[in-house]
């Protein structure tokens, strides 16, 4: 029997099985692609850690920026914990070999790392590595894990974990390339299974598969989501693309115009207060917005954005050098998620641990801070190993049974014979829409109301949807559609609790209550499912 | 426009029409198979050229469906020298293993000094997103499946001039056999890569490194083989 089951193979899931491995724990990684395939390469811009490599900075700062940040929804214990845990977190990365991006000061180790601005920081904090920070540490990550032998199972979906008397005994899985489905028996769990941000479908910068597995899971299972309605929207995508375009572009002196040629907003704001400034241009000024880096000249851009630049030409005939950067603001980060204790582990199931995105460890609160989001997998993914390492130690032997296997063998055996009749592409598209025009950037109860029934509706109607491509093996077919209908079981638990929080707080924002209210609502918003 | 897709059941390319309009072949793909034919399979990630997990071949050439303008007339093939698991969906699992074939990782570390010039040193190879694209367009696979290929050679690379690897010459020895020799220089990797890793070039510097650190080519001694010997080693070091 496994010690760790690792589900994600992304920053989180890599750095967490690196940990557990070393704490003496046998590890297995499980993950539906390949790990570098992982939301962790998309992270350009940096990863956050008090080194004050450029300028005087001290790790009290960066508590202080990250709970300013998070408007009053973070826990300060579990932040002073990750910003206290950075330049430790940073050194480690250091000692794997990430390329980090330098300075010329004659000094050594990490003090020759070179520190950006990002928005909502008081000082240069953010380590990088160009704009390919999030790539970079993730493939030495991974290169790491194969130097430790660290064992993976690949193109393998998670169906649902297994529990018993609210401890989690291991998972099922759907190998993709078979079509069989496993039972994998593990003594403790961590999920590090991403975030929630493509049920935006076409209006958000995350990859495809984005679409919270993993919190679905752990909703069936027993376990508690919090804070699901607190979703970032990302200022600066490529407008036809939905493409992102880093913070550091404005960190790096870049700034936003409308068509009138004028500047409408600090730059180095917070995402939320952005994001909703440039919405407003677009949708209540009629203006279209721009991200303009022109003034900081080809050398510079092509040596700090360098894929920024790649990017704007291939997707939106556009030369950042020479033109402006048509952009609009989508979703891009889930702040809620897996509702998780100091120890990390899940509320109402032990043995089960979440990091990273899937995760509401409470650091990022109502909005997040760039280059938090790496410190967070880094830093609490080796927390993450090492207790779930040491729940291993002390969990019962005990094999689960097969109840739970011969559910889901039914489970998918039903979707294999049920009759499609409507088309779940479709609604995936209509669900995306939904979600941006009535639980995006400005809400309203109104509006929410009615996204509300329409997710209902569509919940209905799940069983008539499916699959026309019965192929046993290599289904992604089938993939797309476990993918849609976790992403469905999670809407009304955003919509609900953005119903519920009548304020408006960080990435909330609702236009009938338009200031924040403490007294009401300084507290998380937690669902979980009774029998 | 139309667009012919190599089909792994049928063993035959699939025409399909799609909208004459600019857009990628990830596009076309994800709107065929969720408008016209849900069997058709592929896979795909973040759009943006940056999680490798969208290489095929258009027209015999590999590139990042992503990052392709798809035109009309196309022909798309999967990767070559890759298991292919279904239509363009192929097995990793064997590329991917010459990472740790290779040692291609920090063996031991040493804090250094680094500057924004060392910086410069790995910037370029530690682009790679793992795409195989370089794999696939290898020809040394079509003679010899164990070559340790063009993207783990130049992470092999990437370690072998990063000050911070104190054993330098672990990462040397694991690239001699099945490894910087049996590359031809033919520099296909080179043209194939989407973030402009030059591979060859990196091969040929860990080759200068090898005989540096005592290592020769072997078909250079195989081609001296039988000749008188003059006690004199052309390629040992002084």
């Amino acid at each position: 029997m496994i010690d760790v089951l690792v589900i994600g193979s992304g920053g989180a899931g890599l750095t967490s099985a690196l940990s557990a491995k070393s704490s003496g724990a046998s590890v297995l990684v499980i993950g539906k692609t390949y790990p570098t395939n992982a939301q962790t390469s998309m992270a350009q811009g940096g990863i956050n850690a008090s080194l004050g490599n450029m300028e005087e900075d001290h790790i009290s700062l960066h508590i202080q920026d990250t709970i300013k940040s998070a408007k009053g929804l973070c826990d300060e214990d579990m932040v002073r914990q990750m910003c206290g845990d950075a330049p430790d977190t940073i050194e480690w990365l250091e000692s794997l070999g990430v390329p980090f991006s330098r300075l010329d000061n004659n000094q050594k180790g990490v003090h020759t790392i070179a520190q950006r601005q990002m928005g909502g920081a008081s000082t240069k904090r953010a380590c990088y590595a160009q704009d390919y920070t999030g790539l970079k540490i993730l493939h030495t990550l991974y290169e790491t894990c194969l130097k430790n032998e660290i064992k993976f199972l690949n193109e393998t979906y998670l169906l649902n974990l297994i529990t018993q008397d609210g401890t989690v005994k291991g998972a099922i899985f759907l190998d993709i390339l078979s079509g069989e489905i496993k039972q994998i028996n593990a003594k403790s769990v961590i999920m590090a299974t991403g975030g929630y941000g493509s049920i935006y479908h076409n209006y958000t910068t995350n990859s495809y598969g984005s679409c919270g597995d993993g919190i679905a899971s752990v909703l069936r299972a027993g376990g508690a989501v919090s804070d699901m309605e607190f979703i970032q929207f990302h200022p600066t995508a490529l407008k036809h693309s939905n493409i992102l375009i880093s913070e550091s572009a404005r960190g790096e002196g870049g700034y936003l115009i409308n068509g009138k040629n004028e500047r409408f907003i600090d730059e180095l704001k917070p995402r939320d207060e952005v994001a909703r400034a440039i919405f407003e241009q677009l949708h209540h000024h009629n203006q279209e917005v721009f991200l303009d880096v022109r003034h900081l000249g080809e050398e510079a851009l092509m040596e700090l954005l360098p894929q920024e630049v790649e990017l704007c030409k291939l997707h939106e005939h556009v030369d950042p050098i020479k033109e402006l950067i048509p952009v609009k603001p989508v979703a891009h980060y889930t702040m809620g998620g897996i509702d998780v204790d100091y120890a990390l582990e899940v509320e109402g199931i032990k043995g089960c641990f979440a990091v990273g995105e899937c995760s509401n460890a409470k650091v990022h609160g109502a909005n997040r801070l760039g280059g938090n989001s790496l410190l967070e997998i880094t830093a609490f993914g080796k927390l993450a190993g090492e207790n779930a390492y040491k729940h291993a130690v002390y969990a019962s032997n005990k094999e689960a049974d097969e109840t739970q296997l011969l559910k889901d063998k039914a489970f998918i055996k039903n979707i294999f014979e049920q009759q499609a009749t409507i088309d779940f592409y479709e609604k995936r598209e209509i669900l995306g829409k939904l979600f941006y025009k009535k639980v995006g950037i400005l809400r309203d109860n109104p509006s929410l109301h009615q996204a509300l029934d329409e997710v209902i509706a569509l919940s209905v109607n799940l069983k008539e949807m499916g699959i026309t491509d019965k192929h046993p093996t290599n289904n992604t077919n089938l993939i797309e559609f476990l993918e849609f209908s976790n992403a469905l079981l999670l809407a009304p638990t955003i919509i609900s609790s953005a119903i519920a929080r009548d304020e408006s707080r960080g990435a909330h924002y609702k236009i009938e209550f338009p200031e924040q209210n403490d007294n009401a609502f300084k507290k998380h918003i937690v669902i979980q499912w009774k029998d | 426009m139309e667009i012919f897709i190599l089909r792994s059941e049928t063993q035959s390319y699939n025409a399909y029409t799609i909208e004459n309009k600019e857009t990628t072949l990830l596009n076309a793909l994800t709107q065929i198979k969720s408008k016209q034919d849900n069997s058709l399979t592929f896979s795909a990630g973040c759009r943006s050229s940056v999680c490798g997990t969208c290489a095929m071949r258009i027209n015999g050439r590999e590139v990042l469906a992503c990052a392709y303008k798809v035109q009309n007339n196309d022909k798309i093939e999967p990767l070559n020298y890759h298991p292919i698991l279904r239509d363009l969906k192929v097995d990793k699992t064997k590329s991917l293993s010459t990472i740790s074939k290779t040692n291609a990782w920090l063996h031991q570390f040493q804090e250094a000094s680094h500057t924004h010039q060392d910086e410069k040193l790995t910037e370029k190879q530690s682009d790679c997103i793992l795409c195989s694209a370089c794999y696939s367009a290898c020809p040394v696979y079509a003679v010899n499946p164990d070559f340790l290929g063009p993207f783990s050679l130049t992470k092999a690379y990437r370690y072998s001039v990063d000050k911070r690897e104190r054993e330098t010459k672990k990462v040397i020895d694991a690239i001699q056999v099945n490894g910087v020799w049996d590359c031809t220089l033919c520099g296909e990797c080179t043209s194939v890569c989407p973030k402009g890793i030059d591979s060859k070039m990196d091969i040929t510097l860990l080759r200068g490194t090898s005989v540096q650190l005592g290592y020769d080519d072997p078909s250079f001694a195989t081609q001296n083989f039988g000749t008188p010997d003059f006690g004199f080693d052309p390629n040992a070091g002084f």
